[in-house]
């Protein structure tokens, strides 16, 4: 950001600091890090070579396959999506923004099975588009493009909402100067605009392509649950829990753990070198 | 809304306006609005009458009741926590800080059956937490706790991550200033700091209840499902479709969907109305 | 090695639907606990195409609560045969022309190959005594059983009581509403489905009795055998008919329809049968029945059509939104 020139005021020399400090850790670590190691400790339980093994089961190789597939379609497209709105919203007035913005939101205070099922009164068989896709042989629902379409309105506001406030805040200036030298709008974005939120755009698509992997609601909805075919890797979490096969389970979930472990790690070591 | 005075203040100058708004509105109405018109016209299906009957009904109530309720408790405790995690994250340095970052993003990441999952284990009766709890007395497995703390933990990133930047954008001299007048730190908060953060506070809050007000992956496995008691309302959404009754589900998530929207469309006018009031400085 | 494993998979998500030898391929949707018993009959089967006309088959598995499944088929998942534990969701395929209207006479025993009844299963010991659906009732007993107003499972085992307090109380309704009201008030959790109340009750450890299917609470004694838990059948239960169902219109696009329909039928051959009941259902096939007599204790079994007259009208009395389940589940 563009504090550098002003640092914070300096710590006081009082208790305060490390009572907050001690405080956020210890939340931390009963909210979000007990979780965590226990899904690692449940994997592990039985040791490793069973780790391995539900780990290379064929289903579940199938289902990383596929989740990684959904996540590399979904990512791209709604980054696009995310810099387009938030260049509309940002770099420009016009009345509605605070409708616009909160229609972009809409995904978020929406349960991802409702939207699941928002999707099956569309597409599905019985849909407002059905009968079309059927005499068309097109299929939707149940398929790929079920799954990636779901996906795509769970994780729509994710780059959005990370790009758009540093737009708002690095107003507009640099972008007019720019105007003023005769730079043509794609030059204006990719030499002033891009290199400005390159940070907030990459952290946007970590938690996207995070989210991405990691939805299940909707999912559950349109995908059938065919072994070894429409399954993702959340589903197949799901699906060896009720197997009766609980380690297997958590297995699988904690390959989902790394996924976004390593993802944020990746997301922490860039923003140290944007930066500094 | 409230643009009138806008484009006396600045013309607009930037190329890609149509460009920009017209794939934003593309992606938004095939992406969200169709289906979400979809769900709309299912719930109008079955008349103002059958609509009413069904939200009005002693156990939708119920669970709107036991659904906002853990929502709200959910969201004072984010809100309280994303404040803290907000302010040590940005003013302190200490070993273990960026982990400690990057471990507030986790609850979006995981998959929400996951987090479930994991936490149905820790609290029941056998499991890390539970145990401990149990013996004290506490049940919070198949209670509303269950149901508050699934919820805590799905939200958590909201307030932090928008409290964060504002945060980190705010502008030390005044808190200097106050320092120097021998102020005191709780005071320089409350007066300076507190009042700064509050719209980006207030909006992250708002998020957070919306998310929770949804939320059903992870709350099924540690809610009990009892009507009347731990039944929440996507749930009863759920049961409908069971029984194939299509309209009276979109009729409880239209419900939802629209407390949900009303809180956000709050929240973001509070939000746009304070970058206009911070800009010209 | 993983990685020539993740190649294949994705060669295969790649070719998808067109497989470079030809070779049948079907698809069962089934219901949610019927997974180790299609893991054991599938294979069996394929054998079975395989000697008969020289072709191979895959069979594609996919398995959730019941109605959760025929939502889905309604809406366009392409399933060739269904193999359902509710009679009610191959009626709202019939309803819809997916299956043929007289599915029930399409094949043997009303198109129900295997059967199964509620069944308890206890904790080690059986600490609480419990024998019976009356005991289900004492203050310090907590049955643990799927949602009914979600799961097939669950509405089973509500009907199941509810025909059995109608039996001991010379057919008083008010009676026999008290009765599965009182049970219901002590359950402490409700999952959606039937296995993940199975979870609750055996990972977990909550409440004191698991009320399922007696091929899965048989089964569970088996997989969990160092856990000590015991089966118990308890002196009268509901006849549970396993309904199976050519879904017609998806075969027929796909040229399904004669390896499908063996694959039905073939669920009645002796061979099946028995697999069937290793897997712990109850079998029409008199050999087989009696072979495996001592693992299936005697149970009265009442059905759904003498006590309740018909799935429609328990559809419309006791399931129906503000229902009869409604009344004695939601205003406890």
């Amino acid at each position: 950001m563009n504090t550098l020139a002003l640092s914070p005021p300096r710590p006081r020399a009082s208790l305060v600091p490390k009572l907050l400090i001690g405080l956020a850790v210890v939340l931390t670590a009963l909210l979000v890090i007990a979780p965590l190691t226990y899904i690692f400790y449940r994997a592990l339980s039985e040791g490793w070579a069973v780790y391995a093994k539900n780990i290379t089961d064929p289903q579940t190789l199938h289902a990383i396959w596929l989740t990684a597939l959904v996540a590399l379609i979904v990512v791209p497209v709604n980054m696009a999506f995310g810099i387009a709105a938030a260049w509309a919203v940002a770099k420009h007035r016009f009345p509605g923004r605070g409708l616009l913005v909160t229609l972009i939101e809409i995904p978020f205070s929406i349960s991802p099975i409702i939207a699941g099922i928002c999707y099956l009164l569309l597409y599905g068989r019985q849909g407002l588009l059905g009968p079309f896709l059927l005499e068309h042989d097109l299929k939707i629902m149940f398929a790929l493009p079920g799954i990636v379409l779901v996906t795509m309105f769970v994780t729509a506001p994710f780059v959005a909402r990370e790009v758009l406030p540093l737009m708002q805040a690095q107003g507009t200036e640099q972008e007019e100067a720019a105007v003023t030298l005769g730079a043509s709008g794609w030059q204006i974005f990719r030499r002033v605009t891009l290199p400005n939120i390159k940070w907030a755009l990459l952290y946007g698509a970590v938690l996207c392509s995070a989210r991405a992997v990691g939805e299940f609601g909707g999912v559950s909805v349109v995908s059938g649950n065919v072994r070894g075919q429409t399954n993702t890797l959340p589903l197949q979490v799901e699906l060896l829990f009720n197997d009766l096969n609980v380690v297997g389970a958590f297995a699988a979930a904690s390959t989902l753990t790394l996924i976004a472990l390593v993802a944020l790690v990746v997301k922490s070591l860039l923003e140290v070198r944007g930066k500094g | 809304m409230t643009d009138v005075a806008a484009p006396i203040r600045r013309k607009r100058v930037l190329p890609g306006f149509t460009l920009s708004l017209g794939t934003t509105l593309l992606y938004l109405t095939l992406i969200i609005l169709i289906p979400v018109l979809a769900l709309v016209l299912k719930g109008a299906e079955i008349g103002p009458e059958r609509f009413l009957r069904i939200i009005t009904s002693p156990r939708t109530l119920a669970a709107l009741k036991i659904t906002v309720t853990a929502a709200a408790v959910a969201t004072l405790f984010n809100a309280l926590y994303g404040l803290l995690m907000a302010w040590v994250l940005v003013r302190y340095e200490f070993p273990g800080k960026r982990l400690l970052d990057a471990l507030m993003d986790i609850p979006f990441a995981l998959p929400t059956a996951v987090a479930g999952l994991a936490l149905t284990a820790l609290f029941s009766a056998n499991g890390w937490f539970g145990s401990v709890l149990e013996s004290a007395g506490i049940s919070v497995v198949y209670t509303i706790w269950g149901i508050i703390i699934a919820m805590t933990f799905t939200s958590i990133p909201f307030v932090v991550r928008t409290v964060q930047p504002v945060l980190e954008d705010l502008d030390p001299t005044l808190e200097q200033a106050a320092v120097t007048l021998g102020a005191r730190p709780w005071t320089i908060f409350t007066r300076i700091v507190f009042p700064a953060i509050l719209p980006a506070f207030l909006a992250g809050s708002t998020i957070a209840f919306a998310r929770s007000l949804g939320e059903f992956g992870a709350v099924v496995f540690i809610a009990g499902n009892k009507p009347n008691e731990t039944e929440i309302a996507s749930l009863l959404a759920f049961i409908r479709l069971e029984e194939y009754d299509y309209a009276g589900a979109a009729a409880i998530a239209l419900v939802l969907l629209i407390m949900a929207l009303t809180l956000l469309l709050i929240s973001n006018l509070i939000q746009i109305w304070s970058a206009r009031h911070r800009e010209p400085r | 090695m993983i990685l020539s494993k993740f190649r294949a998979a994705a060669l295969a998500l790649a070719i998808g639907a067109t497989p470079a030898v030809a070779q049948d391929k079907i698809l069962n949707v089934s219901y949610d606990i019927a997974r180790e018993l299609f893991e054991a009959l599938n294979p069996e089967f394929q054998k079975h195409w395989q000697e008969k006309t020289g072709r191979t088959v895959t069979i594609d598995q996919s398995h959730g609560g019941s109605s959760k499944q025929a939502r889905a088929i309604l809406e366009g998942l392409d399933a060739d045969v269904v193999t359902f534990n509710q009679e009610t969701d191959v009626d709202v395929l019939a309803k819809a022309g997916l299956v043929a209207e007289d599915w029930r006479n399409a094949f043997p025993n009303g198109a129900s190959p295997y059967y199964s009844l509620p069944a308890f299963l206890v904790r080690e010991g059986n600490p609480k005594n419990i024998k019976d659906w009356s005991d289900l009732t004492r203050d310090d007993v907590q049955a643990v059983f799927p949602n009914p107003k979600t799961s097939g499972n669950g509405r089973y085992t509500y009907l199941a009581a509810y025909a059995y307090a109608l039996e001991q109380n010379g057919g008083d309704q008010a009676k026999a509403q008290e009765f599965v009201r009182k049970i219901l008030s002590q359950v402490p959790v409700f999952d959606t489905g039937g296995r993940a109340a199975t979870q609750t009750f055996a990972e977990r450890e909550i409440g004191d009795v698991l009320i399922t299917f007696e091929a899965e609470t048989a089964g569970i004694a088996k997989q969990y055998a160092d856990r000590g838990f015991v089966a118990v059948t308890p002196s009268t239960s509901l006849f549970a008919a396993f309904p199976i169902a050519l879904v017609a219109q998806n075969a027929e696009r796909k040229g399904t329809t004669e390896v499908s329909t063996e694959y039905l039928n073939w669920l009645y051959s002796p061979e099946a049968q028995d697999t069937l009941a290793e897997n712990h259902y109850r079998v029409t096939d008199k050999d087989v029945a009696a072979k495996f007599a001592d693992q299936q204790p005697e149970v009265k079994l009442l059905t759904v059509d003498d006590v309740f007259g018909g799935w429609d009208k328990v559809t419309e009395e006791h399931f129906a939104e503000g229902g009869i389940l409604d009344q004695v589940f939601v205003n406890q």
